[in-house]
């Protein structure tokens, strides 16, 4: 099977940049900041593949990257080079100059406009931050929310928004009764939840997780990592799963990433990352986990 | 009217034209109405989108048309017929006060009779009677971004205008009916122009709003204090916003006429009597009002 999106080099980087960066930056040694320029390598030389329908997990303690990676491939930031490439079954027929005709992958994304890049963004992602005040309008109703990607794709019958809401928000436990109130009158695990319907409403094949559990209390993130797992076997999902909590990884993914320092230090099947790890840092990881 | 025509009327006013106070023909110099003209020349050429443009001093405050006023005189030849309303009305203060200006510096004729004007600039209405390609209509635009309700900053409504990225608006009007059933929106109510940019058409009522939709006029719009130029050109789509389950709807003034001319099927306005709390109904568009009337009693 060919991979749904390959990932080659990507990097991020802050700062002017000078000649001795890369020599100065990396796990090796511990740090993202070149300290000749001072500018931070947040995201360097990554590469990985992600198929369909699988829960790649993203390891590493804070400042490593693994949200900068997120973010460069939801296009919210621009990447400094590498390059994304999208496979032909993606579907994405409206975007026609998109792939090359004898070409099973696409383009390198990051090269696209904004314009193109919304769009595949709208036809194909979902995210999901640890903080639902990114993702969510907190004045605005739930189904507001969820019936916002609906607009931005077109949609503009409000009965059929509406149901759709209501499906996504049963899916994943909200009461439908609620369904018009804003999310700042819910519990931090209730705005989580409206954030994941808010992600699926436009049936992505790729969804990013950055930090979903991170800050609920432990029922709560047992309960959200459950729906999680339900909602990715129904919708065959892509998932790229970041996390500092070796437990949701184990949880939810079959292969994993370690980063640090803005590097991809091991990568692998998640149980033989966390039975075996090769890297210094990797072991302290799992050594840490109780 | 051709171009050179036109251009060539211009080139004489300029040199023969009488001048007011020391003022040039049309007030402004010659530098400013290139400008103005050219931005009008790019409004029209891409329906819709809001040209920036240097906004001139004008002898009245920045917020009572000066949008409008430097459309008009940056076009206005001796030859020219000129009507000036405000809400519909060719009597009131603002109107009055465009218009004694506009006579002072550029000696056209003025008129009330929408049929019979070249220009009207207008603020806040579109006239009764249907107009036609060979005049233009200038309205006065307080707030040109009809995305400022939903987004502060100019930077990201104009990225919201490169990219298309409307959802927000919409957003904005699921909300509405949400909560109360319909779009609250009465005046300022967006409009998709040519299937592109959503357009604020000025404060006009809805009533006036199906009026945009394959116009034979030019339709210019002027907001001075902002500083934007935008238009829309004859015979161009104009939609209002809607869903397809919540339709864009006018006023209803069913039952109800206008108590001088007797229309039924003009914008009324409601007026109440302050002495026994009675309450009339009167054409908002005066002119027209004035036809009417005068056909009736002569």
């Amino acid at each position: 099977m060919e991979p749904l999106i390959r990932i080659r080099g990507l990097s991020k980087q802050f700062g002017q940049g000078c000649e001795r960066c890369l020599d100065a930056t990396g796990p090796e040694h511990d740090t993202n900041l070149c300290r000749y320029c001072g500018s931070v390598m947040a995201c360097n030389d990554v590469s990985f593949d992600l198929y369909r329908n699988e829960a790649l997990g993203i390891v590493g303690e804070s400042g490593s990257g693994k949200s900068t990676l997120v973010r460069l491939l939801h296009f919210e930031w621009e990447a400094s080079g590498g390059t994304v490439e999208l496979h032909r079954s993606a579907g994405l027929d409206n975007l026609t100059d998109l792939f090359e005709a004898n070409s099973d992958y696409s383009r390198n994304l990051l090269g696209l406009t904004h314009f193109q890049k919304r769009q595949i963004r709208n036809a194909l992602m979902g995210i999901v931050y640890q903080n639902p005040h990114l993702g969510l309008r907190m004045q605005v109703s739930s189904g507001g929310n969820i019936a916002e990607r609906l607009l931005g794709a077109g949609w503009r019958n409000i009965a059929r928004m509406r149901e759709r809401s209501a499906e996504l928000l049963e899916k994943t436990e909200i009461p439908v009764a609620r369904m018009d109130e804003p999310p700042c009158n819910f519990s931090g695990g209730m705005q989580q939840r409206v954030q994941i319907a808010k992600a699926l409403s436009n049936k992505p094949l790729i969804l990013f997780l950055d930090e979903v559990t991170t800050g609920l209390d432990l029922s709560v993130q047992a309960r959200v990592l459950d729906l999680i797992r339900n909602l990715r076997n129904e919708f065959k999902l892509s998932m790229l799963v970041v996390s500092h909590d070796l437990g949701v990884i184990n949880l939810l993914c079959q292969r994993t990433m370690v980063m640090k320092a803005g590097r991809v230090v091991e990568a692998g099947l998640t149980d033989q990352i966390l039975q075996d790890p090769q890297h210094r840092y990797t072991q302290l990881l799992v050594a840490s986990q109780l | 009217m051709q171009l050179n025509e036109w251009l060539e009327k211009d080139s004489q006013a300029r040199s023969t034209g009488e001048k007011a106070g020391g003022y040039p023909f049309g007030f402004m110099d010659d530098g400013a109405k290139k400008e103005i003209r050219r931005s009008i020349l790019k409004a029209v050429a891409i329906p819709g989108y809001q040209v920036p443009y240097g906004s001139r001093e004008m002898p009245i405050a920045r917020g009572w048309g000066t949008g409008g006023v430097q459309i008009t005189l940056s076009m206005i030849k001796p030859d020219d017929i000129l009507k000036v309303i405000d809400q519909g009305c060719d009597g009131s203060v603002n109107a009055v006060n465009i218009k004694k200006f506009f006579a002072s510096v550029s000696d056209v004729a003025i008129t009330t009779d929408t049929l019979e004007a070249t220009i009207i600039q207008t603020r806040h209405r579109i006239p009764e009677e249907p107009m036609t390609e060979d005049q233009i209509l200038v309205l006065q635009v307080p707030y040109p971004e009809a995305l400022r309700e939903v987004e502060p900053s100019e930077t990201e409504t104009r990225r919201m205008h490169a990219e298309a990225d409307y959802s927000r608006m919409w957003l904005y009007l699921y909300e509405d009916i949400v909560n109360y059933g319909e779009i609250t929106i009465s005046y300022r109510y967006p409009v998709t122009v040519n299937g592109r940019y959503i357009m604020d058409p000025s404060p006009i009522p809805r009533w006036d709003v199906p009026k945009l939709h394959m116009a034979e006029t030019l339709l210019l719009f002027g907001a001075g204090r902002e500083k934007r130029i935008y238009a829309i050109p004859p015979y161009t789509a104009v939609e209002p916003l809607e869903f397809e389950d919540h339709k864009f709807r006018v006023e209803d003034f069913t039952g109800k006429a206008c108590s001088r001319c007797g229309a039924t099927d003009t914008f009324l306005d409601e007026v109440i009597d302050n002495m026994d709390g009675g309450r009339s109904h009167f054409c908002s568009d005066t002119g027209y009002c004035d036809k009417r009337y005068d056909t009736w009693n002569h």
